[in-house]
């Protein structure tokens, strides 16, 4: 800055504090960050870089204090949507905000959409970045099988396709190997040469990596601990490294823990190594994740291996274990093959994965208490580890607090804990400091030498921090699934002649492998500034679009989903349609004839040649009776009474008893009113039988001729079958459950993988981002209409007597509602697992029960009749039923329609109106 | 004994996740209380509180007393209708029955010309259309009868047919529905709870974190299925004793004991079908459709929506696969008809062999499932 008029800052901070529930992340902080500059936030995980970094780029809500960047107030959403076009951010985690099912090109166009950009413009920028990068020769590659080194190259072409003013690189060389790191610094560096005006923010936790930066704001537990060049820094505190100044700043001690030196404990050597693998080879498909892998471990050694995310450390490792079975190769632990069904050998072995796998529900002590009683440690040897390692770990202060809620650094201490509470003889460590601040890791790695040496414990850790790889006895440096070389780190590094490990890997590496396509000379940076100046439009059709083309790759790419959807939905319309019979046939009944005259014998022959019935051997006494009844298997006894047939020889009236099982109320109700048509039609038949009962048919009688008749008409489906009237309402249920599950899962999705963040940070409106999605799943639902409306037709043979455009405009709006409930539900879920309770445990009764399906809607009552008017389904029914049995148009359709279509807006629109467009 | 411990401590953890979830209990009480109370409640019987219009063209005496005759429980309070309103209302389902008599109905009975009423029905709810059409006809015999002979009694008739019901005399409703919506949620709440817990540990990887312990598939998988059992069981017990007998007033006339066993075992077996969906799926989306797919079925073929002896010979042999079929034969057994173990045995080894088999299979694909989630 050699020029004397004031540049404003890029971002000013003011009385900014922002809490997660109770954890407090940012504590009052202020802050001015000079434009132009490259700017480093150094700190370790958790000290609110990411929520600083979020709260700057408009993708945090600003809870309280004030946040300008780019000369605008972040709290208004105006100048959120104009800023949204100058920024560039790109969130923490490998690839995080990448589409991993897309190809390079996929998602780079999409991200150029969402900018506005034209094709020729998006086209010519997409194609200048990968060149410049040297992505160019991986373009049609899906994202997702991009090495990590190349993942963030994506993540920094997506973040530079619209020239943003100002870029915020949140910890973008995290897990990454270093020949990747130091070329994307190089790149960055290009392109600050390219746009002197540009500002750019990157956080690390890296320590090492600092030094490249002009401006560093140093940061620790929500506050800023001191500001300034690199120099400037370490000045101050005395100290030749960004880290010591780091630590320094903290107040603590600057030295080095003193590490017990490795001295590898005398090699007693009585049997085989800890570990030994041979060959080990693992390939998922046409991917090769470990290579030939072979590699042996002395009994209390620390061994490590050195490389970054995706490498096959932790497929090694898993393999070791036994939770994956190697496709070819051998390993032995204490000279015994792995298996992974030796209970035994799992005692041996302490691990400790990657992600934090403990139980976040449990508190520290319960999580403690089970592994040691899943081990059977029994009582007093239980008691006495806890007592030895609560406080080794420094577990003391947090014995009753849920692990989910602990400091990183706390939990890996646990992890550990948990990992060596029945004191194994080997420990698997799987990248565990990834993430700890560089105190809690010196802190951690004291422990595992105090483990491997005095308890003689074998180590095999994975981690790509190259000053851990210095700690180990033996490190492998592994690429791309194969180990590269093995030995001690010193000999390494003097092998290669190197200053450093990390010069000593880059070297390695380079002859495992030629170098990437280098970089083209071509400029990163467009010379044709995008004009910043006119105001965002607050609605964009091509947005929308870009998501909805988007979101239809992906399904694409995932058939399973939706062959599910169709061939499940198929199969349940079959099933469905031909199990639910709404006749009772085949009654399972008995008789009791306590007369066995001629009489009562022609009596019940009426009701053995139903249809309806279906006799089983009769009843002989009253306990038999009794019992059958209350065992289900009648569902109806007819008892004659003893005198029956004297009776109607003398012209009395005569009794039969017909008892009705009356547990299904349902059946009850259609066994009764089947008896007495039977009966009805033995009295009526009476008089043309010869035979016994004629009698019956004399014009005492007055059953036999009613004073007036009653002449039905069943509308719709004359012949009263099953079919018509069921066949057409089971689409309505289908249509409803799987869009809706499909639909709300989709923005879970996004939400619990962090995809959603493109939406919080580029100038999408919330419309838009919900809409542009349901598109989608509204054209799934439409296709699978299609799909059931033919299988009514042609399988189950209900032809459709009425409106096509009637059903097929009905379907559209219900689609529409349909997607509209998944929407709304997924507002109110931040998980998949909640989205999927909630949209089907909330929709499964109502569209089954109260939709009119089984019973009409008309017969409803109270809060049932309530929740099926408010229910598409019910609308849909009656559509659907109404064109395929009733054979009815559009203007007799006309009320169902217009109810059907305020579904789907209001439902949407509330979606809409819940979904935030800022993180929490 | 060592595999029970393990058991017990799994199980115990497992509980705490499922008590420790907010939404979760939300959703428990949700289905165990509002909807077991909403549905049977509120979803009428076959023929019950049927809509119903009348156009009389007569309007005597006779067709006031009919109309007056037509009424609750089996059918709403008839309206009164106009000809060009009966086809519109029919069309949107509004009305269900339209009953018309013309002019001179009632002259015409006196005279014995044996006039005709006409029946409009509306015939896309098969059983309704054809039991609401049966009463209609009775009432008519009688009412006409009892109007002409000037008396309300019928004369005697040579023939008498009692008809009682037996185990629930006032056909009431609300007690079969009560247990029919019980066991919906039983089923969708089980599935649900057992395959999300196993799914949520495989994405999570705490899964790899037990099986590098000491523990086999099987322990880890039954503690999974013990204590969802006993939490929907806990719920089930609640709901029985508050919501079903004390606000529902439905009598349990079989053993309590008895029914809660029978349900443990049902739970159980619905619990390995959600530990089996929890291997099979590869995805929560996936997970979320297959229990669509399974739950419907069991909520629709297992004989709370139309009795299973009516199904088609070759659905009724899919449906003995379903445990639910068996477990709403043994609830009907035990709470109606007072039932003991003698007479139920069947349901429940069959419920329990079903029960062995998802659980045999769901441990056969554990593993696998394992290397895919990796």
């Amino acid at each position: 800055m050699t020029s004397a008029a004031p540049v404003p800052p890029v971002a000013r901070l003011a009385g900014v504090s922002h809490l997660y529930g109770k954890v407090q992340a940012l504590h009052d902080l202020t802050l001015d960050l000079p434009a132009g500059r490259m700017l480093g936030l150094i700190g370790p995980d958790g000290v609110g870089k990411s929520t600083l970094m979020g709260l700057i780029a408009g993708a945090k809500k600003l809870q309280s204090g004030q946040v300008e960047t780019l000369g605008g107030d972040m709290a208004s959403a105006r100048h959120r949507a104009d800023a949204g076009r100058r920024i560039a951010f790109m969130p923490q985690g490998l690839g995080k905000n990448l589409y991993h099912d897309l190809s390079l090109r996929e998602n780079l166009d999409f991200f150029g959409k969402l900018y506005g950009l034209a094709k020729a413009e998006r086209d010519a920028r997409i194609s200048r970045l990968t060149r410049a990068t040297g992505l160019a020769p991986f373009m049609e590659r899906p994202a997702g099988k991009l090495s990590g080194g190349m993942k963030q190259k994506l993540g920094l072409c997506a973040a530079l396709i619209h020239d943003p003013d100002f870029l915020l690189l949140d910890e973008p060389t995290t897990g990454v190997d270093p020949l990747s790191r130091r070329q994307f610094w190089d790149l960055i560096d290009t392109i600050r040469a390219d746009r002197p005006q540009m500002s750019v923010l990157v956080s690390t936790a890296y320590m090492e990596e600092a030094a490249r930066f002009g401006h560093l704001v140093a940061m620790n537990a929500g506050r800023i601990l001191a500001e300034g060049s690199p120099a400037n820094l370490m000045a101050r505190t005395q100290t030749a490294t960004v880290e010591a100044a780091y630590v320094a700043l903290l107040g603590g001690d600057a030295a080095q823990t003193a590490a017990p030196e490795p001295a590898l404990a005398a090699d007693t050597d009585t049997g085989p190594p800890a570990i030994r693998a041979r060959n080990l080879t693992k390939r998922f498909g046409d991917f090769t994740a470990v290579d030939k892998v072979s590699f042996e471990i002395k009994r209390g050694e620390i061994f490590g291996f050195l490389g970054s995310n995706g490498c096959g450390k932790t497929t090694t490792m898993k393999m070791l274990t036994g939770l994956t079975p190697a496709t070819t190769g051998e390993a032995w632990i204490f000279g015994q093959p792995v298996d992974a069904q030796n209970l035994d050998a799992r005692r041996r072995v302490g691990f400790m994965s990657q992600s934090f796998s403990l139980y976040g529900e449990l508190t520290v002590r319960e999580n403690l208490l089970l592994h040691a009683r899943l081990f059977h440690l029994g009582g007093d040897l239980t008691a006495k580890r806890m007592a030895e390692l609560v406080p080794r770990f420094g577990l003391d202060p947090y014995l009753d607090q849920g692990a989910a809620s602990l400091p990183l650094g706390v939990r890996q201490r646990l992890s550990l804990a948990v990992a060596v509470i029945h004191a194994p003889d080997i420990l698997i460590l799987d990248e565990p400091t990834s993430g700890v601040d560089p105190q809690a890791r010196d802190a951690f790695w004291v422990m595992l030498l105090e483990l491997a040496r005095r308890d003689g414990v074998t180590i095999f850790i994975s981690t790509h921090f190259m000053d851990e790889g210095m700690r180990c006895d033996r490190i492998s440096l592994m690429h791309a699934g194969k180990v590269l070389v093995s030995d001690a780190p010193k000999a390494l590094i003097a092998a290669r002649g190197a200053a450093t490990l990390e010069d000593a890997f880059i070297a390695y590496m380079l002859d495992a492998e030629p170098a990437e396509a280098p970089a083209d000379e071509g400029l990163l940076a467009t010379g044709a500034a995008q004009d910043h100046a006119k105001s965002a439009p607050g609605f964009s059709l091509g947005r929308l679009l870009a998501f909805t083309t988007r979101e239809a790759m992906q399904v694409r790419r995932d058939p399973v989903r939706l062959v599910f959807s169709f061939v499940g939905s198929a199969l349940l319309l079959l099933i469905m349609s031909f199990g639910i019979s709404q006749e009772v046939r085949d009654i399972p009944f008995a008789v009791f004839d306590l007369d066995q005259s001629p009489e009562s014998r022609a009596y019940l022959s009426g009701f053995e040649d139903s249809a309806w019935f279906s006799q089983n051997p009769p009843i002989t006494d009253p306990d038999a009776l009794e019992r059958r009844m209350e065992s289900g298997e009648l569902a109806l006894a007819m008892q004659i009474p003893p005198g029956f047939g004297k009776a109607v020889r003398r012209g009395e009236t005569a009794e039969i008893a017909g008892l009705i099982d009356g547990s299904d109320t349902n059946r009850a109700g259609t066994v009764e009113s089947y008896v007495k048509s039977a009966h009805a039609d033995v009295l009526a038949k009476a008089g043309q039988s010869a035979l016994a009962l004629a009698d019956l048919a004399t014009p005492r009688s007055p059953d036999a001729a009613p004073p007036a008749q009653l002449v039905p008409r069943f509308q719709y489906n004359p012949a009263m079958e099953s079919l018509p009237a069921i066949g057409p309402s089971i689409p309505p249920l289908l249509l409803l459950l799987f869009p809706a599950i499909l639909m709300a899962v989709s923005v879970a999705r996004e939400k619990e993988i962090g995809t959603i963040t493109n939406f919080y940070v580029t100038p999408t409106s919330r419309a838009e981002f919900l809409i542009g999605k349901q598109l989608v799943y509204i054209g799934i639902t439409l296709l699978n209409f299609i799909i059931l409306t033919a299988l009514v037709v042609t399988v189950l043979g209900v032809p459709l007597k009425g409106d096509p455009a009637a059903l097929v405009l009905g379907a559209l709006l219900y689609a529409v509602a349909a997607t509209g409930y998944g929407l709304l539900v997924s507002m109110m879920t931040a998980t998949q697992v909640t989205a999927v309770f909630a949209a089907a445990i909330l929709s499964v009764m109502p569209t089954l029960q109260f939709s009119g399906m089984i019973t009409p809607v008309s017969s409803l009552e109270g809060a049932a009749r309530v929740m099926g008017t408010f229910w598409p389904t019910t609308w849909y029914m009656g559509i659907s039923v109404g064109t395929f049995t009733k054979g009815l148009g559009l203007s007799e359709l006309s009320g169902h329609l217009l109810r059907l279509a305020a579904f789907g807006p209001v439902l949407t629109g509330l979606a809409v109106l819940a979904l935030r467009k800022q993180e929490r | 004994m060592r595999r029970l411990t393990n058991i017990f401590w799994l199980a115990g953890k497992e509980l705490k996740s499922v008590l420790g979830d907010p939404v979760m209990v939300v959703l428990i009480l949700w289905s165990f209380v509002v909807a077991v109370m909403l549905e049977a409640s509120g979803a009428g019987d076959t023929v019950r509180n049927a809509a119903i219009a009348i156009l009389d063209e007569d309007n005597s005496a006779l067709t006031r007393a009919l109309t007056d005759a037509l009424g609750p429980p089996w059918f709403q309070p008839p309206i009164a209708i106009t000809p060009d309103r009966v086809q519109p209302a029919m069309d949107a389902g509004q009305i269900m029955f339209v009953l018309s008599f013309p002019p001179g109905f009632e002259a015409d009975v006196i005279a014995g010309l044996m006039p005709a009423a006409q029946l409009e029905v509306d015939a896309t709810a098969v059983s309704q259309a054809q039991l609401g059409t049966d009463y209609i006809a009775n009432i008519l015999a009688s009412e006409t009868r009892a109007f002409l002979s000037g008396s309300p009694d019928a004369p005697e008739p040579a023939l008498r047919l009692e008809l009682r019901r037996a185990f629930n005399p006032n056909g009431n409703p609300v007690w079969f529905k009560a247990m029919s919506s019980l066991l919906n949620q039983l089923s969708l709440l089980t599935i649900a709870l057992t395959g999300a817990a196993m799914l949520r540990e495989r994405e999570q990887g705490t899964i790899e974190h037990l099986m590098v312990m000491p523990l086999t598939p099987f322990e880890i998988a039954l503690s999974k299925v013990l204590a969802n059992v006993v939490v929907v069981l806990t719920a089930f017990t609640l709901s029985l004793f508050f919501v079903v007998q004390q606000l529902l007033q439905v009598p349990v006339e079989g053993s309590v004991p008895l029914l809660l066993a029978g349900t443990a075992v049902y739970l159980a077996a619905a619990a390995a079908i959600g530990m089996f969906l929890g291997t099979v799926a590869r995805s929560m989306a996936q997970f979320a459709l297959l229990v669509i797919m399974v739950v419907i079925p069991i909520i629709m073929l297992s004989g709370g929506m139309g009795a299973v002896e009516s199904q088609p010979e070759i659905v009724q042999r899919l449906t003995m696969a379903l445990p639910s079929r068996h477990f709403l034969a043994f609830a009907k057994a035990v709470v109606f008809r007072g039932a003991g173990p003698s007479a139920v045995w069947v349901e429940l080894s069959l419920m329990a062999g079903l029960g062995i088999t998802f659980f045999a299979a769901s441990l056969v694909l554990f593993r696998r499932s394992m290397s895919v989630s990796g």
